[in-house]
Protein backbone atom coordinates (compact mmCIF):
# COMPACT_ATOMS: atom_id res chain seq x y z
CA UNK A 1 0.00 0.00 0.00
CA UNK A 2 2.62 2.15 1.24
CA UNK A 3 4.96 1.18 -1.89
CA UNK A 4 2.38 2.65 -4.84
CA UNK A 5 1.58 5.56 -2.80
CA UNK A 6 5.30 6.56 -3.31
CA UNK A 7 6.13 5.39 -6.61
CA UNK A 8 2.65 7.50 -7.84
CA UNK A 9 4.12 10.66 -5.99
CA UNK A 10 7.44 9.90 -7.52
CA UNK A 11 6.04 9.36 -11.16
CA UNK A 12 4.09 12.91 -10.73
CA UNK A 13 7.64 14.50 -9.29
CA UNK A 14 9.14 13.30 -13.14
CA UNK A 15 6.10 14.99 -14.85
CA UNK A 16 6.75 18.05 -13.48
CA UNK A 17 10.34 18.31 -13.24
CA UNK A 18 10.44 17.54 -17.12
CA UNK A 19 7.32 20.21 -17.28
CA UNK A 20 9.98 22.57 -15.96
CA UNK A 21 12.77 21.90 -18.35
CA UNK A 22 10.82 21.86 -21.46
CA UNK A 23 7.87 23.01 -22.84
CA UNK A 24 4.60 21.47 -21.69
CA UNK A 25 3.70 20.11 -24.90
CA UNK A 26 4.45 20.88 -28.47
CA UNK A 27 1.32 21.97 -31.09
CA UNK A 28 3.89 21.77 -34.06
CA UNK A 29 2.68 19.18 -37.28
CA UNK A 30 4.08 16.08 -36.71
CA UNK A 31 5.36 13.62 -39.60
CA UNK A 32 3.48 10.63 -39.26
CA UNK A 33 4.96 8.19 -41.74
CA UNK A 34 3.24 4.98 -41.16
CA UNK A 35 0.13 6.84 -41.52
CA UNK A 36 0.76 8.24 -44.67
CA UNK A 37 2.24 4.55 -46.11
CA UNK A 38 -1.27 3.33 -44.97
CA UNK A 39 -3.23 6.51 -46.59
CA UNK A 40 -1.27 6.05 -49.80
CA UNK A 41 -2.07 2.44 -50.06
CA UNK A 42 -5.82 2.94 -49.56
CA UNK A 43 -5.77 5.48 -51.89
CA UNK A 44 -3.49 3.30 -54.13
CA UNK A 45 -6.51 0.73 -53.65
CA UNK A 46 -9.48 3.42 -54.75
CA UNK A 47 -7.67 4.68 -57.48
CA UNK A 48 -7.24 1.06 -59.08
CA UNK A 49 -10.48 0.44 -59.53
CA UNK A 50 -10.92 3.62 -60.57
CA UNK A 51 -8.70 3.34 -63.47
CA UNK A 52 -9.73 -0.13 -63.88
CA UNK A 53 -13.03 0.86 -64.99
CA UNK A 54 -11.52 3.46 -67.10
CA UNK A 55 -9.62 1.37 -68.95
CA UNK A 56 -12.87 -1.14 -69.76
CA UNK A 57 -14.51 2.13 -71.02
CA UNK A 58 -11.80 3.03 -73.47
CA UNK A 59 -11.00 -0.30 -74.77
CA UNK A 60 -14.80 -1.06 -75.15
CA UNK A 61 -15.39 2.73 -76.68
CA UNK A 62 -12.46 2.72 -79.10
CA UNK A 63 -12.91 -0.95 -80.46
CA UNK A 64 -17.08 -0.09 -80.98
CA UNK A 65 -16.16 3.43 -82.67
CA UNK A 66 -14.63 1.05 -85.37
CA UNK A 67 -17.40 -1.45 -85.42
CA UNK A 68 -20.20 2.03 -85.50
CA UNK A 69 -18.49 3.28 -88.59
CA UNK A 70 -19.68 0.61 -90.71
CA UNK A 71 -22.46 -0.10 -89.02
CA UNK A 72 -25.10 2.63 -88.07
CA UNK A 73 -26.45 2.79 -84.41
CA UNK A 74 -29.94 3.01 -86.00
CA UNK A 75 -29.28 0.08 -87.26
CA UNK A 76 -27.82 -1.88 -84.76
CA UNK A 77 -30.65 -1.16 -82.52
CA UNK A 78 -33.31 -1.36 -84.54
CA UNK A 79 -32.01 -4.31 -86.59
CA UNK A 80 -33.65 -7.64 -85.52
CA UNK A 81 -31.16 -9.95 -87.30
CA UNK A 82 -28.12 -10.72 -85.88
CA UNK A 83 -26.16 -12.44 -88.20
CA UNK A 84 -22.14 -11.61 -89.28
CA UNK A 85 -21.98 -13.72 -92.52
CA UNK A 86 -24.13 -12.04 -93.97
CA UNK A 87 -23.64 -8.47 -92.01
CA UNK A 88 -26.84 -8.24 -90.84
CA UNK A 89 -25.85 -6.15 -86.98
CA UNK A 90 -29.00 -6.01 -85.13
CA UNK A 91 -28.39 -5.89 -81.95
CA UNK A 92 -32.71 -6.61 -80.60
CA UNK A 93 -32.39 -10.66 -80.95
CA UNK A 94 -29.68 -10.45 -78.25
CA UNK A 95 -31.18 -7.91 -76.09
CA UNK A 96 -34.21 -9.57 -76.08
CA UNK A 97 -32.59 -12.72 -75.26
CA UNK A 98 -30.68 -11.46 -72.56
CA UNK A 99 -33.70 -10.03 -70.97
CA UNK A 100 -36.28 -12.89 -71.53
CA UNK A 101 -33.81 -14.82 -69.74
CA UNK A 102 -33.08 -11.93 -67.00
CA UNK A 103 -36.78 -11.70 -66.50
CA UNK A 104 -37.19 -15.57 -65.65
CA UNK A 105 -34.48 -15.09 -63.37
CA UNK A 106 -35.27 -12.09 -61.33
CA UNK A 107 -38.98 -14.24 -61.04
CA UNK A 108 -37.80 -16.64 -59.16
CA UNK A 109 -35.00 -15.03 -57.63
CA UNK A 110 -36.20 -11.69 -56.11
CA UNK A 111 -39.25 -13.25 -54.30
CA UNK A 112 -37.46 -16.55 -53.01
CA UNK A 113 -34.62 -14.66 -52.20
CA UNK A 114 -36.58 -11.85 -50.00
CA UNK A 115 -38.80 -14.54 -48.67
CA UNK A 116 -35.92 -16.28 -47.45
CA UNK A 117 -34.28 -13.12 -45.98
CA UNK A 118 -37.73 -12.51 -44.23
CA UNK A 119 -37.12 -16.02 -42.75
CA UNK A 120 -33.67 -15.65 -41.43
CA UNK A 121 -34.11 -12.19 -40.09
CA UNK A 122 -37.50 -12.24 -38.43
CA UNK A 123 -38.72 -15.89 -38.22
CA UNK A 124 -35.74 -18.45 -37.78
CA UNK A 125 -34.08 -19.72 -34.71
CA UNK A 126 -30.54 -19.77 -34.30
CA UNK A 127 -30.67 -23.61 -34.80
CA UNK A 128 -32.48 -23.13 -38.21
CA UNK A 129 -29.87 -20.35 -39.29
CA UNK A 130 -27.11 -22.50 -38.43
CA UNK A 131 -28.60 -24.82 -41.33
CA UNK A 132 -30.13 -22.68 -44.03
CA UNK A 133 -27.02 -19.49 -43.71
CA UNK A 134 -24.09 -22.53 -44.99
CA UNK A 135 -26.66 -24.08 -47.61
CA UNK A 136 -27.26 -20.94 -49.34
CA UNK A 137 -23.59 -20.15 -48.87
CA UNK A 138 -22.73 -23.29 -50.93
CA UNK A 139 -25.44 -22.82 -53.38
CA UNK A 140 -23.44 -19.27 -53.53
CA UNK A 141 -20.51 -21.15 -54.36
CA UNK A 142 -21.26 -23.73 -57.06
CA UNK A 143 -19.60 -22.55 -60.41
CA UNK A 144 -21.78 -21.44 -62.96
CA UNK A 145 -20.90 -24.05 -65.45
CA UNK A 146 -21.90 -26.13 -62.83
CA UNK A 147 -25.64 -24.79 -62.78
CA UNK A 148 -25.10 -24.40 -66.91
CA UNK A 149 -25.47 -28.44 -67.04
CA UNK A 150 -28.25 -28.68 -64.22
CA UNK A 151 -30.24 -26.46 -66.41
CA UNK A 152 -28.91 -28.71 -69.32
CA UNK A 153 -29.64 -32.15 -67.81
CA UNK A 154 -32.14 -31.76 -65.34
CA UNK A 155 -34.45 -28.23 -65.64
CA UNK A 156 -34.81 -28.84 -69.50
CA UNK A 157 -35.81 -32.42 -69.26
CA UNK A 158 -38.12 -31.38 -66.37
CA UNK A 159 -39.66 -28.66 -69.15
CA UNK A 160 -39.97 -30.90 -71.44
CA UNK A 161 -42.00 -33.50 -69.21
CA UNK A 162 -44.28 -30.47 -67.75
CA UNK A 163 -44.76 -28.65 -71.14
CA UNK A 164 -44.76 -31.21 -73.31
CA UNK A 165 -41.71 -32.84 -75.84
CA UNK A 166 -42.48 -31.35 -78.77
CA UNK A 167 -42.98 -28.13 -77.24
CA UNK A 168 -39.73 -27.63 -75.56
CA UNK A 169 -36.93 -27.10 -77.29
CA UNK A 170 -33.45 -28.99 -75.67
CA UNK A 171 -31.79 -25.37 -75.96
CA UNK A 172 -34.20 -22.85 -74.18
CA UNK A 173 -34.33 -19.43 -72.64
CA UNK A 174 -36.65 -20.90 -69.51
CA UNK A 175 -34.50 -23.27 -68.39
CA UNK A 176 -31.54 -21.03 -68.42
CA UNK A 177 -33.66 -18.60 -66.68
CA UNK A 178 -34.95 -20.86 -63.91
CA UNK A 179 -31.37 -21.89 -63.18
CA UNK A 180 -30.13 -18.95 -63.06
CA UNK A 181 -32.91 -17.62 -60.99
CA UNK A 182 -31.86 -20.08 -58.42
CA UNK A 183 -28.17 -19.38 -58.29
CA UNK A 184 -29.27 -15.82 -57.61
CA UNK A 185 -31.18 -16.50 -55.12
CA UNK A 186 -28.07 -16.53 -52.63
CA UNK A 187 -27.16 -13.15 -53.50
CA UNK A 188 -30.71 -11.49 -52.93
CA UNK A 189 -31.10 -13.09 -49.76
CA UNK A 190 -27.79 -12.33 -47.82
CA UNK A 191 -27.87 -8.47 -49.32
CA UNK A 192 -31.36 -8.37 -48.22
CA UNK A 193 -30.96 -9.90 -44.78
CA UNK A 194 -28.53 -7.50 -44.21
CA UNK A 195 -31.07 -5.06 -44.64
CA UNK A 196 -33.49 -6.25 -42.46
CA UNK A 197 -31.04 -6.99 -39.99
CA UNK A 198 -30.25 -3.63 -39.64
CA UNK A 199 -33.39 -2.46 -38.72
CA UNK A 200 -33.25 -1.78 -35.25
CA UNK A 201 -35.19 -3.43 -32.72
CA UNK A 202 -36.98 -0.69 -31.23
CA UNK A 203 -38.85 -0.86 -34.09
CA UNK A 204 -39.84 -4.15 -34.22
CA UNK A 205 -40.73 -3.92 -31.02
CA UNK A 206 -42.85 -1.10 -30.85
CA UNK A 207 -45.09 -3.17 -33.34
CA UNK A 208 -45.06 -6.00 -31.25
CA UNK A 209 -46.07 -3.66 -28.61
CA UNK A 210 -49.38 -2.62 -30.27
CA UNK A 211 -49.88 -6.46 -30.89
CA UNK A 212 -48.92 -6.67 -34.10
CA UNK A 213 -47.88 -10.38 -35.18
CA UNK A 214 -44.52 -11.64 -36.31
CA UNK A 215 -45.62 -11.25 -39.82
CA UNK A 216 -47.15 -7.95 -39.61
CA UNK A 217 -44.06 -6.67 -38.33
CA UNK A 218 -42.03 -8.14 -40.77
CA UNK A 219 -44.17 -6.90 -43.56
CA UNK A 220 -45.41 -3.26 -42.25
CA UNK A 221 -42.79 -2.52 -40.58
CA UNK A 222 -39.70 -3.88 -40.90
CA UNK A 223 -39.67 -4.44 -44.86
CA UNK A 224 -40.57 -0.69 -45.15
CA UNK A 225 -37.69 0.70 -42.88
CA UNK A 226 -35.13 -2.17 -44.86
CA UNK A 227 -36.48 -1.37 -48.44
CA UNK A 228 -33.25 0.69 -49.37
CA UNK A 229 -31.13 -2.04 -49.13
CA UNK A 230 -33.41 -4.37 -50.84
CA UNK A 231 -33.92 -2.62 -53.56
CA UNK A 232 -29.91 -2.31 -53.60
CA UNK A 233 -30.02 -6.02 -53.45
CA UNK A 234 -32.36 -6.39 -56.03
CA UNK A 235 -30.47 -4.14 -58.50
CA UNK A 236 -27.26 -6.19 -58.34
CA UNK A 237 -29.31 -9.21 -58.81
CA UNK A 238 -30.59 -8.19 -62.01
CA UNK A 239 -27.21 -6.82 -62.87
CA UNK A 240 -25.55 -10.22 -62.27
CA UNK A 241 -28.37 -12.00 -64.26
CA UNK A 242 -27.96 -9.47 -67.18
CA UNK A 243 -24.58 -10.67 -67.00
CA UNK A 244 -24.42 -14.05 -66.40
CA UNK A 245 -22.87 -15.90 -69.26
CA UNK A 246 -22.05 -19.72 -68.91
CA UNK A 247 -25.54 -20.58 -67.85
CA UNK A 248 -27.04 -19.04 -70.85
CA UNK A 249 -24.03 -19.82 -72.93
CA UNK A 250 -24.41 -23.83 -72.01
CA UNK A 251 -28.04 -23.91 -72.10
CA UNK A 252 -29.95 -21.33 -73.50
CA UNK A 253 -28.78 -21.52 -77.55
CA UNK A 254 -26.11 -20.94 -79.52
CA UNK A 255 -27.77 -19.36 -82.38
CA UNK A 256 -28.95 -15.17 -82.08
CA UNK A 257 -32.73 -15.66 -82.50
CA UNK A 258 -35.59 -13.24 -82.43
CA UNK A 259 -38.21 -14.68 -80.05
CA UNK A 260 -40.85 -13.99 -77.60
CA UNK A 261 -40.79 -17.51 -76.70
CA UNK A 262 -39.00 -18.94 -73.78
CA UNK A 263 -39.18 -22.19 -75.11
CA UNK A 264 -36.80 -21.67 -78.19
CA UNK A 265 -33.19 -21.40 -78.02
CA UNK A 266 -32.08 -17.84 -78.24
CA UNK A 267 -28.17 -16.82 -77.44
CA UNK A 268 -27.96 -13.83 -75.38
CA UNK A 269 -25.61 -10.74 -75.62
CA UNK A 270 -22.91 -12.79 -73.07
CA UNK A 271 -23.53 -15.91 -74.49
CA UNK A 272 -22.86 -14.71 -78.12
CA UNK A 273 -19.58 -12.90 -76.52
CA UNK A 274 -18.24 -15.85 -75.09
CA UNK A 275 -19.08 -17.81 -78.22
CA UNK A 276 -17.54 -15.82 -80.42
CA UNK A 277 -14.46 -14.45 -78.50
CA UNK A 278 -13.78 -18.30 -78.42
CA UNK A 279 -13.44 -19.40 -81.67
CA UNK A 280 -10.94 -18.26 -84.36
CA UNK A 281 -11.88 -14.52 -85.17
CA UNK A 282 -9.18 -11.99 -86.80
CA UNK A 283 -8.57 -8.79 -84.77
CA UNK A 284 -10.07 -5.79 -86.64
CA UNK A 285 -12.12 -7.75 -88.51
CA UNK A 286 -16.05 -6.29 -88.39
CA UNK A 287 -16.87 -9.47 -86.06
CA UNK A 288 -14.46 -8.96 -83.37
CA UNK A 289 -15.69 -5.53 -83.45
CA UNK A 290 -19.17 -6.50 -83.17
CA UNK A 291 -18.74 -8.04 -79.60
CA UNK A 292 -16.77 -4.78 -78.02
CA UNK A 293 -20.32 -3.44 -79.17
CA UNK A 294 -22.68 -5.44 -77.62
CA UNK A 295 -19.94 -5.69 -74.95
CA UNK A 296 -20.60 -1.53 -74.34
CA UNK A 297 -24.06 -2.16 -74.77
CA UNK A 298 -23.86 -4.37 -71.96
CA UNK A 299 -21.76 -2.21 -69.39
CA UNK A 300 -24.24 0.86 -70.79
CA UNK A 301 -26.97 -1.21 -69.16
CA UNK A 302 -25.44 -2.11 -65.83
CA UNK A 303 -24.08 1.32 -65.05
CA UNK A 304 -28.25 2.57 -66.04
CA UNK A 305 -29.12 0.04 -63.37
CA UNK A 306 -27.08 1.37 -60.62
CA UNK A 307 -27.65 5.14 -61.15
CA UNK A 308 -31.53 4.31 -61.02
CA UNK A 309 -30.88 1.96 -57.51
CA UNK A 310 -28.68 5.21 -56.20
CA UNK A 311 -31.50 7.63 -57.04
CA UNK A 312 -34.34 4.73 -55.94
CA UNK A 313 -32.25 4.05 -52.69
CA UNK A 314 -31.74 7.77 -52.18
CA UNK A 315 -35.03 8.95 -52.35
CA UNK A 316 -36.51 5.99 -50.34
CA UNK A 317 -34.01 6.94 -47.52
CA UNK A 318 -35.55 10.20 -47.42
CA UNK A 319 -38.94 8.93 -46.35
CA UNK A 320 -37.45 6.18 -44.11
CA UNK A 321 -34.33 7.10 -42.16
CA UNK B 1 -60.90 -18.44 -5.81
CA UNK B 2 -63.20 -16.10 -4.11
CA UNK B 3 -59.62 -14.14 -3.41
CA UNK B 4 -58.69 -14.13 -7.14
CA UNK B 5 -62.13 -12.54 -7.44
CA UNK B 6 -61.60 -9.64 -5.03
CA UNK B 7 -57.94 -9.08 -6.22
CA UNK B 8 -58.81 -8.98 -9.88
CA UNK B 9 -61.97 -6.60 -8.93
CA UNK B 10 -59.26 -3.87 -7.31
CA UNK B 11 -56.69 -4.75 -9.64
CA UNK B 12 -55.81 -4.79 -13.22
CA UNK B 13 -52.86 -7.15 -12.97
CA UNK B 14 -52.07 -9.46 -10.05
CA UNK B 15 -48.60 -11.17 -10.08
CA UNK B 16 -47.70 -13.94 -7.80
CA UNK B 17 -44.57 -15.27 -7.06
CA UNK B 18 -43.04 -14.36 -10.49
CA UNK B 19 -39.34 -15.56 -11.69
CA UNK B 20 -37.78 -14.61 -14.46
CA UNK B 21 -34.77 -16.04 -16.10
CA UNK B 22 -32.53 -15.04 -18.87
CA UNK B 23 -31.54 -18.71 -19.44
CA UNK B 24 -30.06 -19.81 -16.54
CA UNK B 25 -29.34 -16.66 -15.23
CA UNK B 26 -32.94 -15.44 -12.18
CA UNK B 27 -33.29 -11.91 -12.88
CA UNK B 28 -36.11 -11.61 -11.01
CA UNK B 29 -36.97 -13.58 -7.57
CA UNK B 30 -40.09 -14.54 -6.30
CA UNK B 31 -41.86 -10.74 -6.80
CA UNK B 32 -45.51 -10.47 -6.13
CA UNK B 33 -47.15 -7.46 -6.77
CA UNK B 34 -51.23 -6.18 -7.39
CA UNK B 35 -51.37 -3.03 -10.05
CA UNK B 36 -54.56 -1.05 -9.08
CA UNK B 37 -56.74 0.14 -11.59
CA UNK B 38 -56.56 3.56 -12.76
CA UNK B 39 -53.46 4.43 -11.10
CA UNK B 40 -50.29 5.21 -11.69
CA UNK B 41 -48.02 2.77 -10.43
CA UNK B 42 -44.14 3.42 -10.54
CA UNK B 43 -41.31 0.83 -10.39
CA UNK B 44 -37.89 2.00 -9.28
CA UNK B 45 -34.53 0.80 -7.93
CA UNK B 46 -30.55 0.59 -9.00
CA UNK B 47 -29.63 0.05 -12.56
CA UNK B 48 -30.25 -3.73 -13.50
CA UNK B 49 -32.00 -4.51 -10.39
CA UNK B 50 -34.73 -5.83 -12.91
CA UNK B 51 -37.43 -3.65 -13.38
CA UNK B 52 -37.79 -3.33 -17.00
CA UNK B 53 -37.53 -6.91 -16.92
CA UNK B 54 -40.91 -7.58 -14.51
CA UNK B 55 -42.40 -4.45 -16.65
CA UNK B 56 -42.17 -6.18 -19.85
CA UNK B 57 -43.14 -9.48 -18.62
CA UNK B 58 -46.18 -7.57 -17.59
CA UNK B 59 -47.24 -7.58 -21.44
CA UNK B 60 -44.94 -10.34 -22.69
CA UNK B 61 -42.61 -8.84 -24.13
CA UNK B 62 -39.98 -10.66 -22.95
CA UNK B 63 -41.47 -13.64 -24.93
CA UNK B 64 -39.12 -11.55 -28.00
CA UNK B 65 -35.84 -12.06 -26.17
CA UNK B 66 -34.21 -15.72 -26.41
CA UNK B 67 -33.79 -17.28 -23.83
CA UNK B 68 -36.05 -15.73 -21.32
CA UNK B 69 -38.12 -17.51 -19.08
CA UNK B 70 -41.13 -16.37 -17.13
CA UNK B 71 -42.40 -18.72 -13.71
CA UNK B 72 -45.30 -17.51 -11.46
CA UNK B 73 -48.48 -16.08 -12.43
CA UNK B 74 -49.78 -12.78 -13.83
CA UNK B 75 -53.09 -12.20 -13.83
CA UNK B 76 -55.28 -10.30 -16.00
CA UNK B 77 -58.94 -10.70 -15.75
CA UNK B 78 -58.50 -13.76 -14.20
CA UNK B 79 -56.63 -15.17 -16.70
CA UNK B 80 -52.52 -16.00 -16.23
CA UNK B 81 -51.43 -14.48 -19.22
CA UNK B 82 -48.85 -16.93 -19.14
CA UNK B 83 -51.02 -20.04 -18.92
CA UNK B 84 -50.56 -22.37 -22.35
CA UNK B 85 -53.74 -20.91 -24.57
CA UNK B 86 -52.96 -17.39 -23.92
CA UNK B 87 -52.09 -15.45 -27.04
CA UNK B 88 -49.17 -13.17 -27.00
CA UNK B 89 -50.32 -11.44 -29.33
CA UNK B 90 -54.14 -10.54 -27.85
CA UNK B 91 -52.01 -9.54 -24.64
CA UNK B 92 -49.77 -6.77 -26.00
CA UNK B 93 -53.22 -5.43 -27.98
CA UNK B 94 -54.85 -4.68 -24.70
CA UNK B 95 -51.72 -4.35 -22.15
CA UNK B 96 -49.72 -1.77 -24.38
CA UNK B 97 -46.05 -0.10 -23.96
CA UNK B 98 -44.16 2.80 -24.25
CA UNK B 99 -40.25 1.96 -24.75
CA UNK B 100 -37.20 4.05 -23.54
CA UNK B 101 -35.96 5.42 -26.55
CA UNK B 102 -38.82 7.02 -28.44
CA UNK B 103 -39.05 4.80 -31.45
CA UNK B 104 -41.66 5.72 -33.96
CA UNK B 105 -41.81 3.70 -37.70
CA UNK B 106 -40.44 5.65 -40.26
CA UNK B 107 -43.95 6.31 -41.54
CA UNK B 108 -46.05 9.41 -41.82
CA UNK B 109 -47.31 10.70 -37.96
CA UNK B 110 -50.73 9.85 -39.47
CA UNK B 111 -49.87 6.32 -40.57
CA UNK B 112 -47.83 5.95 -36.99
CA UNK B 113 -51.13 6.32 -35.29
CA UNK B 114 -53.18 4.21 -37.81
CA UNK B 115 -50.90 1.83 -37.61
CA UNK B 116 -52.49 -0.28 -34.49
CA UNK B 117 -56.30 0.25 -35.45
CA UNK B 118 -55.44 -1.11 -39.09
CA UNK B 119 -53.57 -4.61 -37.92
CA UNK B 120 -56.19 -4.80 -35.49
CA UNK B 121 -58.18 -5.42 -37.89
CA UNK B 122 -60.27 -1.74 -38.42
CA UNK B 123 -63.20 -1.80 -40.21
CA UNK B 124 -64.49 2.12 -40.12
CA UNK B 125 -64.24 4.59 -43.04
CA UNK B 126 -61.50 6.84 -43.90
CA UNK B 127 -63.11 9.76 -41.81
CA UNK B 128 -63.80 7.75 -38.49
CA UNK B 129 -59.95 7.04 -38.99
CA UNK B 130 -58.87 10.69 -39.31
CA UNK B 131 -60.94 11.56 -36.39
CA UNK B 132 -59.54 8.48 -34.24
CA UNK B 133 -55.47 9.90 -35.37
CA UNK B 134 -57.28 13.85 -34.40
CA UNK B 135 -58.21 12.13 -30.60
CA UNK B 136 -55.27 10.22 -29.87
CA UNK B 137 -53.25 12.65 -30.72
CA UNK B 138 -54.81 15.07 -28.32
CA UNK B 139 -55.48 13.65 -25.30
CA UNK B 140 -50.93 12.54 -26.35
CA UNK B 141 -51.12 16.40 -26.31
CA UNK B 142 -49.60 16.47 -29.36
CA UNK B 143 -52.53 17.73 -31.89
CA UNK B 144 -51.55 21.62 -31.66
CA UNK B 145 -47.48 20.93 -32.66
CA UNK B 146 -48.80 18.48 -35.40
CA UNK B 147 -52.06 18.83 -37.09
CA UNK B 148 -50.51 20.98 -40.03
CA UNK B 149 -47.92 17.87 -41.10
CA UNK B 150 -50.08 14.64 -40.29
CA UNK B 151 -48.31 13.44 -43.63
CA UNK B 152 -44.88 14.39 -42.63
CA UNK B 153 -42.58 11.62 -41.15
CA UNK B 154 -42.93 10.43 -37.40
CA UNK B 155 -38.78 10.63 -37.26
CA UNK B 156 -39.04 14.64 -38.27
CA UNK B 157 -40.40 16.05 -34.86
CA UNK B 158 -38.23 16.46 -32.05
CA UNK B 159 -37.71 13.42 -29.34
CA UNK B 160 -40.20 15.26 -26.71
CA UNK B 161 -42.91 15.17 -29.58
CA UNK B 162 -41.81 11.39 -31.00
CA UNK B 163 -41.82 10.11 -27.43
CA UNK B 164 -45.99 11.37 -27.42
CA UNK B 165 -46.17 10.45 -30.69
CA UNK B 166 -45.53 6.70 -29.27
CA UNK B 167 -48.32 7.66 -26.43
CA UNK B 168 -50.44 8.47 -29.11
CA UNK B 169 -49.79 5.43 -30.76
CA UNK B 170 -50.52 3.33 -28.12
CA UNK B 171 -53.47 4.50 -27.12
CA UNK B 172 -55.04 4.08 -30.47
CA UNK B 173 -55.29 0.59 -29.82
CA UNK B 174 -57.13 1.44 -26.59
CA UNK B 175 -55.22 -0.61 -24.48
CA UNK B 176 -56.41 -1.25 -20.68
CA UNK B 177 -52.90 -1.31 -19.28
CA UNK B 178 -50.10 0.89 -20.38
CA UNK B 179 -46.76 0.22 -19.73
CA UNK B 180 -43.66 3.24 -19.59
CA UNK B 181 -40.15 1.60 -20.09
CA UNK B 182 -38.60 5.16 -18.62
CA UNK B 183 -41.12 6.75 -20.90
CA UNK B 184 -38.74 10.39 -19.98
CA UNK B 185 -34.82 9.60 -19.78
CA UNK B 186 -34.05 10.69 -23.17
CA UNK B 187 -36.27 13.95 -22.84
CA UNK B 188 -35.45 17.67 -21.63
CA UNK B 189 -37.66 18.71 -18.20
CA UNK B 190 -40.08 20.50 -20.34
CA UNK B 191 -41.37 17.57 -22.07
CA UNK B 192 -40.72 15.57 -18.87
CA UNK B 193 -43.39 17.56 -17.17
CA UNK B 194 -45.82 17.21 -20.13
CA UNK B 195 -45.80 13.89 -20.25
CA UNK B 196 -46.52 13.34 -16.46
CA UNK B 197 -49.30 15.50 -17.03
CA UNK B 198 -50.49 13.28 -19.84
CA UNK B 199 -50.10 10.62 -17.66
CA UNK B 200 -52.32 12.24 -14.78
CA UNK B 201 -54.44 12.80 -17.05
CA UNK B 202 -54.76 9.68 -18.63
CA UNK B 203 -54.76 7.68 -15.72
CA UNK B 204 -58.61 8.68 -15.72
CA UNK B 205 -59.09 5.97 -18.70
CA UNK B 206 -56.09 3.67 -18.37
CA UNK B 207 -53.79 1.61 -16.06
CA UNK B 208 -50.14 3.17 -15.83
CA UNK B 209 -46.95 1.75 -15.09
CA UNK B 210 -43.89 3.46 -15.45
CA UNK B 211 -40.26 2.45 -14.76
CA UNK B 212 -38.25 5.51 -13.81
CA UNK B 213 -35.12 6.18 -11.97
CA UNK B 214 -35.94 10.18 -11.22
CA UNK B 215 -36.90 9.70 -7.44
CA UNK B 216 -38.95 13.15 -8.26
CA UNK B 217 -41.00 12.18 -10.87
CA UNK B 218 -41.71 9.01 -9.42
CA UNK B 219 -42.95 11.36 -6.05
CA UNK B 220 -45.05 13.67 -8.00
CA UNK B 221 -46.44 11.45 -10.55
CA UNK B 222 -47.71 7.94 -9.42
CA UNK B 223 -49.77 6.59 -6.94
CA UNK B 224 -47.90 3.49 -5.95
CA UNK B 225 -44.59 3.16 -5.83
CA UNK B 226 -42.49 -0.51 -6.08
CA UNK B 227 -39.27 -0.14 -4.97
CA UNK B 228 -36.80 -3.25 -6.31
CA UNK B 229 -33.09 -4.09 -5.74
CA UNK B 230 -30.64 -7.10 -6.37
CA UNK B 231 -30.00 -9.66 -3.85
CA UNK B 232 -26.93 -11.52 -3.34
CA UNK B 233 -27.42 -13.24 -6.08
CA UNK B 234 -28.08 -10.10 -8.72
CA UNK B 235 -31.64 -11.29 -8.99
CA UNK B 236 -34.24 -8.71 -8.58
CA UNK B 237 -36.33 -8.52 -5.40
CA UNK B 238 -39.26 -6.33 -4.34
CA UNK B 239 -38.04 -5.06 -1.36
CA UNK B 240 -41.15 -2.56 -0.37
CA UNK B 241 -44.32 -1.59 -2.37
CA UNK B 242 -46.81 0.77 -1.56
CA UNK B 243 -48.83 4.39 -1.66
CA UNK B 244 -46.38 6.82 -2.80
CA UNK B 245 -46.67 8.99 -0.37
CA UNK B 246 -45.99 6.27 2.56
CA UNK B 247 -43.18 4.99 0.84
CA UNK B 248 -41.19 8.30 0.27
CA UNK B 249 -42.18 10.13 3.61
CA UNK B 250 -42.47 6.93 5.99
CA UNK B 251 -40.59 3.76 4.23
CA UNK B 252 -40.49 0.96 6.44
CA UNK B 253 -37.38 -0.58 4.94
CA UNK B 254 -33.83 0.74 5.84
CA UNK B 255 -32.91 0.09 2.48
CA UNK B 256 -35.80 1.85 1.14
CA UNK B 257 -34.92 4.96 2.96
CA UNK B 258 -31.27 4.80 1.89
CA UNK B 259 -32.41 4.84 -1.80
CA UNK B 260 -34.48 6.91 -1.63
CA UNK B 261 -32.56 10.14 0.41
CA UNK B 262 -29.84 9.16 -2.47
CA UNK B 263 -27.62 7.39 -0.22
CA UNK B 264 -26.78 4.10 -2.59
CA UNK B 265 -27.56 3.51 -5.95
N1 LIG C 1 -31.94 -9.79 -22.90
C1 LIG C 1 -31.26 -10.10 -21.78
N2 LIG C 1 -30.47 -11.19 -21.77
C2 LIG C 1 -29.76 -11.52 -20.65
N3 LIG C 1 -29.80 -10.83 -19.52
C3 LIG C 1 -30.57 -9.73 -19.47
C4 LIG C 1 -31.33 -9.31 -20.61
N4 LIG C 1 -32.00 -8.19 -20.28
C5 LIG C 1 -31.67 -7.92 -19.00
N5 LIG C 1 -30.81 -8.84 -18.51
C6 LIG C 1 -30.25 -8.87 -17.16
O1 LIG C 1 -31.30 -8.87 -16.22
C7 LIG C 1 -31.03 -7.99 -15.17
C8 LIG C 1 -32.12 -6.97 -15.05
O2 LIG C 1 -32.12 -6.17 -16.19
P1 LIG C 1 -33.17 -5.02 -16.45
O3 LIG C 1 -32.95 -4.49 -17.81
O4 LIG C 1 -34.52 -5.52 -16.14
O5 LIG C 1 -32.73 -3.95 -15.36
P2 LIG C 1 -33.31 -2.49 -15.11
O6 LIG C 1 -33.69 -2.42 -13.67
O7 LIG C 1 -34.34 -2.15 -16.09
O8 LIG C 1 -32.02 -1.62 -15.34
P3 LIG C 1 -31.93 -0.14 -15.94
O9 LIG C 1 -32.40 0.78 -14.87
O10 LIG C 1 -30.47 0.04 -16.20
O11 LIG C 1 -32.77 -0.08 -17.16
C9 LIG C 1 -29.66 -7.40 -15.43
O12 LIG C 1 -28.71 -8.12 -14.67
C10 LIG C 1 -29.45 -7.63 -16.90
O13 LIG C 1 -28.08 -7.83 -17.16
MG1 LIG D 1 -34.46 -0.77 -17.75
Amino acid sequence: MDDKVSIGMDSRRITTSQRETTRPFSLKKQSRLGENIIQGFLLFCGVLSMFTTIGIVIVLGSESIAFFRQVSIVEFLTNTVWSPQIDEFGILPLLLSTLLTSTIAMFIALPTGLAAAIYLSEYASRRARSILKPVLEVLAGVPTVVYGYFALKFMTPLLKSVFGEANVNIYNMASAGLVMGIMIIPLVSSMSEDALSAVPRALREGAYGLGATRLETAIKVVLPAGISGIIAAFVVAISRAVGETMIVAVAAGAKPTFTFNPFEAAETMTGHIARISGGDLSYASIDYNSIFAIGLTLFLMTLGLNMISRRLVRRFREVYE
Amino acid sequence: MTEKQTDTAQYTLVVRNMNVYYGAFRAINNVSLNIERNKITALIGPSGCGKSTVLRSLNRMNDLVNGARVEGEVLFHEQNLYANDVDAVEVRRRIGMVFQKPNPFPKSIYDNIAFGPRINGWKGTKSEMDDLVERCLRQAALWDDVKDKLKESGLALSGGQQQRLCIARALAVEPEVILMDEPCSALDPISTLKIEELMMELRQRYTIAIVTHNMQQAARASDYTAFFLMNDQRAGELVEYGPTGDLFTNPKDKRTEDYITGRFG
